[in-house]
């Protein structure tokens, strides 16, 4: 269907369109991730478990990487909502991830303040390095690159977040050697957020 | 003005309860507790002219008055850190900081709209900050500063950090409840606001962080000393967040009668534009806000001011642009945002935004015609005004105030067949090779 003769719908964007993730192995939490579950669920009103979805999905993808059907499905028994809740939110938000993403996912910055900075250039380095386009992850399973839309440190720009935590003042000419440093020592080679830096 | 919120930022310690309590942390809680009522503080807050920070402006005072005290639900607060507004960045400073400040505003604001649980909603990319925050709620409630019996007084107090998960539309606060809830980050249809309708269906007040954190200094100062500090109804410090191709880009706290040319030129401020290059335009409140040119930068950086001017305050997050800035290519990179961003509920945005995105990236690309112009204003006036929440006014201003400022742009990429305005931090790939 198309919304107008001369502006045809291709294969790369429609929102409406359903993907069924994988099921997966079998998925249970950790006795450890679960008593954090419980403890979260305190949080709310007890007939507002719902609202405890969100927290349980990170907690999927802590645990597991990523999040499949049988996940869902365990996180829809113990909060006591349908799986196709959970399934709604997870299809919505763009930090759960449905499929295997690489060690690190790097969400480089691409909005405004950071392109003007030069992030349009960091994209292409990461590119060029890695041999793979934005939403892709290397032959080697280390990395994943996402085009992100702003992160909230535009003074820093460009911004790459690696994982949770974050990379600031990237330049293209940086990326050889934090793809390096990433890895050889993990996220401990990262700068971190500015204000974090300040303490030292 | 001397920094008030931000005053100890740079410290290293600033962070913890310790260094909070040795500079007057945690008294305006003991006094709203000891020596109001709720409604005082209530009338305290209206009396000091605060408006929210999170970018429509509106009366915080005014806002709280119209939770329904009548009905039996419980009441909340839900503290809006979502802060996902291209170009703003100043709760990041104060939540990472400043934890406490934020922390005790919620449990002021509690205590006013008698809530017993505030929620501070705080975007997922926030990790670091959440953790800051987290920690800093475990040590107020060891020190008997939240919980139960706060300070003795009787009173009961949770604050709770809860993580999104990268939604920008989870700003606007119906669809912040809603995420809130466990569901998509969708509006709801207003009214019934949430101050009547809200989280779970109970009477809910939304407020910015920036917003929070102020309404312990007007409890300790005094109303009056908080409107003196700025121009008429625009009183308080404030933070601005200003980006872009400035020397020294960061968040500066200043009084609401400084001007937008002196945060931009200023030497305290950001210093001017970066060296060899002059300024272009200035989008003086985050992303979704009318461009300024450069000669309307002596208005004052006020709400008033800035509508004077032509445009918004809103989150005062300002995006300063110089003369190596493509206005076609600003427009599709911001389109892009809205497109990505479009939550999906209300058509004229969802299949809009994806439509004013495919018309500019093919005028970038050089393949535009005279009349994709005239359509990209025909489909904007079609979206905008159309949809449920702000979003659709948002997404269109970009390429409205483009148009309306910088048509010859437009014209000379669709009769050179190119980007006339190529700069040296763009992509060195053509538009839309990935």
């Amino acid at each position: 269907m198309s919304f107008h003769p001369k502006m045809a719908y291709d294969a790369t964007f429609h929102k409406s369109t359903r993907t069924l993730a994988d099921n997966g192995p079998v998925f249970t939490f950790t006795p450890e991730n679960r008593a954090r579950l419980d403890e979260i669920v305190t949080r709310y009103p007890a007939d507002r478990s719902r609202s405890a979805v969100l927290p349980a999905l990170f907690l999927v993808q802590h645990q597991q990487g990523y999040i499949t059907g049988h996940a869902m499905r365990h996180v829809a028994e113990i909060l006591k909502v349908t799986p196709a809740d959970v399934e709604d939110v997870v299809t919505y938000y763009t930090m759960f991830y449905t499929k295997p993403v690489g060690t690190f996912v790097l969400s480089v910055c691409r909005t405004l303040s950071c392109a003007v900075n030069g992030a349009e250039r960091v994209v292409e380095e990461i590119c060029n390095h890695l041999h793979i386009k934005p939403g892709q992850t290397d032959a080697s399973g280390t990395f994943t690159l996402i085009e992100a839309e702003c992160l909230g440190a535009c003074d820093r720009a460009p911004v790459i977040m690696v994982n949770d935590a974050w990379q600031e003042l990237q330049r293209p000419e940086d990326i050889p050697a934090l793809l390096e440093n990433l890895r050889q020592h993990g996220e401990a080679a990262l700068t971190g957020c500015h204000h974090v830096i300040e303490k030292k | 003005m001397e920094p008030i919120i931000t005053k100890y930022v740079r410290e290293p310690n600033s962070y913890t309860l310790d260094f909070y309590l040795q500079h007057g942390g945690y008294e305006s809680l003991r006094k709203a507790l000891g020596t109001h009522t709720p409604d005082q503080i209530v009338e305290m807050v209206k009396a000091s002219g605060l408006r929210g920070r999170g970018g429509a402006g509106f009366p915080t005072g005014m806002k709280w008055q119209f939770v329904d005290k009548k009905s039996e639900k419980p009441r909340y607060i839900a503290c809006n850190a979502d802060e996902s507004e291209p170009g703003t960045f100043k709760d990041h400073v104060i939540m990472e900081r400043n934890p406490h400040l934020l922390i005790e505003g919620c449990a002021i604001a509690c205590y006013a709209i008698g809530a017993k649980v505030a929620y501070i909603y705080i975007r997922g990319e926030f990790y670091h900050v959440q953790q800051v925050l987290e920690n800093a709620i475990a040590e107020a409630r060891a020190k008997g500063y939240l919980g139960k019996n706060v300070l003795g007084t009787g009173f009961d107090c949770e604050v709770y950090v809860h993580r999104g998960a990268g939604a920008y539309e989870a700003g606007e606060e119906t669809a912040l409840l809603e995420s809130l809830e466990g569901k998509r980050a969708q509006p709801r249809n207003k009214p019934p606001f949430p101050a009547v309708y809200g989280l779970y269906g109970c009477p809910t007040a939304v407020n910015n962080v920036e917003t929070l954190a102020n309404v312990p200094l007007i409890v300790q100062h005094g109303p009056e000393w908080f409107a003196a500090l700025g121009p008429e109804k625009n009183g308080g410090p404030k933070l601005y967040s200003i980006s872009g191709h400035v020397k020294r880009p960061g968040v500066y706290e200043a009084s609401m009668d400084i001007t937008l040319k002196e945060l931009i030129f200023g030497e305290q401020y950001c210093q001017g534009m970066r060296d060899g290059h002059t300024l272009k335009a200035v989008i003086p409140g985050g992303s979704s806000v009318p461009i300024l040119l450069p000669d309307q930068l002596d208005t004052q950086a006020s709400f008033d001011g800035v509508v004077k001017a032509g445009s918004m305050l809103g989150s005062a997050g300002a995006i300063v642009l110089d003369d190596t800035t493509c206005m076609v290519w600003l427009a599709e990179n911001l389109l892009h945002f809205y497109r990505h961003e479009s939550c999906g509920k209300c058509t004229p945005c969802r299949e809009g935004t994806d439509w004013l995105f495919k018309l500019l990236r093919k005028i970038e690309s050089g393949q535009g015609s005279m009349r994709d112009i005239d359509l990209l204003s025909s489909v904007a006036t079609n979206v905008g005004g159309k949809t449920l929440c702000a979003f659709g006014d948002a997404a269109v201003t970009p390429v409205l105030t483009t148009i309306k400022h910088f048509r010859h742009e437009y014209e000379a990429h669709v009769r050179e067949g190119r980007c006339t305005c190529p700069a040296d931090w763009r992509a060195r790939q053509p538009v839309g090779a990935h």
